[in-house]
C-alpha cells in the first residue's frame, strides 16, 4: 500500500537544507547524541528491532552486520560508507548527499558507535562533485561547531569523517574493491574469507554500509527501532521501515520517492511515477538497479504452498507485490536498490539487453577469467544479435556463459552480469527469436519513445 | 622536467595525507590533484605521486590504468561526458549523443581541434531520472534536449573566447 512519508526527506524541500543551521533548527544530531551516551550493544539493539535491510543491494540486515564487530586488541576499527552509486538506474544516495550531508554525517556518528568506531570514511563517486563539496562543507561546519572531534556533546566518544573519492569504476561499489580502492589500489575485489568486519580497511575490522543505510540510522534512535519498522508492511518478514524509491525510464514523473515498505510495483510505476507516457503499454520492469533480473507486466504469482511468502499474491499480478527484500527474491529478482526502470512496449528488448551487457563488459575489472572473459563474450555476442546476425545456437550460448560466470569469481560483478542476461532469455526468448529469425525487423526499433 | 604543484594546491597535500594512517591511500586523491592542475597524467606525475606516497611508479601507474577517469594522455579544455546507460537511452540518450558528435565535429572519445571540448560516453552517472544528461568538467546537465545542448555549449564557447 502506498504510503508516502518524510522521514529521511524531511529536509529535502527546505532552503538551505545543506547547512548546518537548518539541519540543528529541524532537531538535527540529537539523535547521534543519545546515541554516544548509549553502549555500543544498546545502539545495536535498537538498529536490530529495526529491521533495516542494507539499501545497497543485497538487504543484509544492518544491524546484525554491526554485531560481527569485535574490538581488536591493537587495531582501530573503521565504519566505511559506500557512495559509489554506480549501479544503472540507482539515483538516490545523490540526493542524501547533496541535500541532507548533515544526516549522513550524523548517521556516521551512531554508525561509528554502533561498530566501535571513531572514524568513519565516505567513499563517493568522483563524479559527484556537488555531493562530494556539500559533504566536505557539512563535515568542516560540524568540526567547527564540535559536534565531530574529540568529545562531541561533551561525552569522551571521539568521532572524525573523512571523504574519499573514487576515480571512475563500477566494481569500486563493491565492498572489498572499495576498500582496495580507498587504501590506493587498484580496485579489485578481495577474496572473502577474511570477511571485512575480521579485516577490512588497512587490515582493520571496518563495517561497509550505503549511504542510505546510514542517513536512516538518525530516524530510528528518534523514533525507536520498533516505531521504524513498524510502519513497514513486511515488518514481519524483518523488513522495516521506509526507504527510498526510485524509477526512471518510460515513466511520466521519473524520481526519487520516500514510501513505507509496502509500497508495490504498480504504486511505483503509477502513483508514484506517473504511469506511463501517451499512447505506450507497461511491458517490463527491472525492479531494483540493472543487476536484478527482469520482470515482464503480465506475470502472475504463483505461491500455493500457504507457508511460501507470496501466497497472499497468490494468483494476482506481480504489480501488486510489496517491493521488499525477501518478496522480490521469492518472484525471482531482487529489491536491490529499489529504483527500478520501466520499459513500455516502445523499447526493444534486444536493444535494452544490449545495452546492459554492453555495460557489464564495460566495468567487468578483470581479476577472474569467468567474468572477463564470459562478459566480454556476451557482449560480442549481443552485439551481432543487435545487428540482426547470429544463431539460436549463440542464443542459447548466452545462457551457458552467463551460467558459467555465476559461482565462479571473487566477487558478486559476476552474478550481477550474469542475472540480468540469464532473466532476459527467459523473459523474453519469444522476442528474442523473433528478432533473429526477422534480422531485426521485428524490433520497434530502439529504446527511446 | 620534474612535475610541480602550485603553491595553493601543494598546500592542499598536507590535508589529504592527514585522513590516512599510511601515505598509500592518498595515491588516488594526489592524482585527481595532479589532474585537476596538469589536464592528464603524464609519467612526470606518476613520478611525483610515487615519490609522496613512497610507492613505486609501477604501482601508480598500475592504478592510474585501472580508473577511467585518469586520462592518459592530454585532453581537451572541457571534458564532456554523456551517459549511455538504459535509463538515460530510454529517455534518448543516444540522440543527444549524435547531436553532440556532430555539433562538435568529433567522435566519442575524441577532442575538438581547437582543444576545447573532449567528447566521451559514460556508465550510468546516478542521474538515471532526469535522463538524458551529460557531465561537463563538474556540472551535471539534466534533461537535456538538442536546443538544451546548444546553449550549454555555446554559453562555454563563448567563455573561452
Ligand atoms: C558489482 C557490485 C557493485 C556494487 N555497487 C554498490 C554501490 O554502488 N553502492 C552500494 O551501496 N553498494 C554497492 N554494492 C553492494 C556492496 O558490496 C555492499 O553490499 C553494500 O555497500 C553494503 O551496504 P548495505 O548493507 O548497507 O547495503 C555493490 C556490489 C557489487 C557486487
Ligand atoms: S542511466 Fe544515465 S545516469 Fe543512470
Amino acid at each position: 500500500m502506498l504510503k508516502p512519508v518524510q522521514i529521511l526527506t524531511r529536509n529535502y524541500g527546505l532552503p538551505e537544507s545543506w547547512t548546518l543551521q537548518v539541519y540543528q533548527s529541524q532537531g538535527g544530531y540529537q539523535s547521534a547524541k543519545k546515541a554516544l551516551s548509549w553502549p555500543q550493544a544498546q545502539v545495536i539493539e535498537e538498529v536490530k528491532k529495526a529491521n533495516l535491510r542494507g539499501r545497497g543491494g543485497a538487504g543484509f540486515p544492518a544491524g546484525i552486520k554491526w554485531s560481527f564487530m569485535r574490538p581488536h586488541p591493537t587495531k582501530p576499527a573503521y565504519l566505511v560508507v559506500n557512495a559509489d552509486e554506480g549501479e544503472p538506474g540507482t539515483f538516490k544516495d545523490r540526493t542524501i548527499m547533496e541535500r541532507d550531508p548533515h544526516r549522513l554525517i550524523e548517521g556516521c556518528m551512531i554508525g561509528c558507535r554502533g561498530v566501535g568506531a571513531h572514524t568513519a570514511y565516505i567513499y563517493v563517486r568522483h563524479e559527484l562533485h556537488l555531493a562530494k563539496d556539500r559533504l566536505w562543507a557539512a563535515i568542516r561546519e560540524a568540526r567547527s561547531a564540535g559536534i565531530l572531534g574529540p568529545r562531541p556533546f561533551g561525552v569522551d566518544y571521539p568521532v572524525d569523517v573523512q571523504v574519499h573519492t573514487g576515480a571512475g569504476a563500477y566494481i569500486c561499489g563493491e565492498e572489498t574493491s572499495l576498500l582496495n580502492s580507498l587504501e590506493g589500489k587498484r580496485g579489485e575485489p578481495r577474496f572473502r574469507p577474511p570477511f571485512p568486519a575480521q579485516f577490512g580497511l588497512f587490515g582493520c575490522p571496518t563495517t561497509v554500509n550505503n549511504v542510505e543505510t546510514i542517513a536512516t540510522t538518525p530516524s530510528i534512535i528518534e523514533m525507536g527501532g520498533e516505531a521504524f519498522s513498524r510502519q513497514s508492511e513486511l515488518h514481519h518478514l524483518g523488513d522495516g521501515g521506509s526507504r527510498l524509491f526510485g524509477v526512471s525510464g518510460h515513466v511520466r514523473t521519473p524520481g526519487i520517492y520516500e514510501a513505507c515498505i509496502g509500497l508495490t510495483l504498480r504504486e511505483l510505476i503509477y502513483d508514484l511515477g506517473g504511469g506511463l507516457p501517451e499512447g505506450t503499454k507497461l511491458m517490463a520492469i527491472i525492479p531494483g538497479g540493472s543487476s536484478c533480473p527482469v520482470l515482464r507486466a503480465e506475470e502472475i504469482v504463483n505461491a500455493p504452498d500457504d507457508k511460501a511468502i507470496l501466497h497472499p499474491w497468490h494468483g494476482k499480478s506481480i504489480l501488486d507485490v510489496p517491493i521488499g527484500v525477501d518478496t522480490m527474491r521469492e518472484l525471482g529478482t531482487m529489491a536491490g536498490t529499489t529504483c527500478a526502470i520501466v520499459l513500455s512496449d516502445k523499447a526493444c528488448p534486444v536493444r535494452a539487453l544490449h545495452n546492459l551487457v554492453r555495460f557489464y563488459a564495460h566495468e567487468s575489472c578483470g581479476q577472474c577469467t569467468p567474468c572477463r572473459e564470459g562478459v566480454g563474450w556476451m557482449g560480442r555476442i549481443m552485439g551481432k544479435l543487435v545487428e540482426g546476425k547470429g544463431s539460436i545456437e549463440e542464443l542459447d550460448m548466452l545462457y551457458d556463459i552467463a551460467s558459467n560466470i555465476m559461482g565462479n569469481t571473487i566477487c558478486a560483478f559476476g552474478e550481477a552480469a550474469a542475472m540480468p542476461m540469464i532473466g532476459f532469455l527467459r523473459k523474453f526468448r519469444p522476442e528474442l527469436v523473433q528478432y533473429l529469425h526477422t534480422g531485426g525487423k521485428s524490433s520497434t526499433g530502439g529504446l527511446a519513445l | 622536467m620534474p612535475f610541480a604543484l602550485s603553491t595553493e594546491r601543494e598546500r592542499e597535500t598536507a590535508d589529504i595525507f592527514s585522513r590516512y594512517p599510511n601515505k598509500l591511500a592518498a595515491c588516488i586523491p594526489l592524482l585527481h590533484l595532479c589532474q585537476e592542475q596538469n589536464g592528464w597524467i603524464s609519467d612526470e606525475v606518476i613520478q611525483f605521486v610515487a615519490e609522496r606516497c613512497e610507492v613505486s611508479t609501477a604501482h601508480v601507474q598500475g592504478v592510474v590504468t585501472f580508473y577511467t577517469l585518469f586520462n592518459q594522455k592530454p585532453v581537451g579544455k572541457h571534458q564532456i561526458w554523456v551517459c549511455r546507460t538504459l535509463s538515460c537511452a530510454l529517455r534518448g540518450s543516444d540522440q543527444i549523443a549524435r547531436h553532440l558528435q556532430k555539433k562538435l565535429g568529433v567522435h566519442i572519445g575524441e577532442t575538438t581541434k581547437d582543444g576545447l571540448f573532449t567528447l566521451r560516453e559514460a556508465e550510468c552517472l546516478a542521474a538515471c531520472g532526469q535522463g538524458p544528461m551529460m557531465l561537463i568538467d563538474k556540472t551535471y546537465h539534466e534533461n537535456l534536449t538538442p536546443e538544451k545542448v546548444d546553449k550549454i555549449l555555446d554559453e562555454l564557447t563563448g567563455e573561452a573566447k
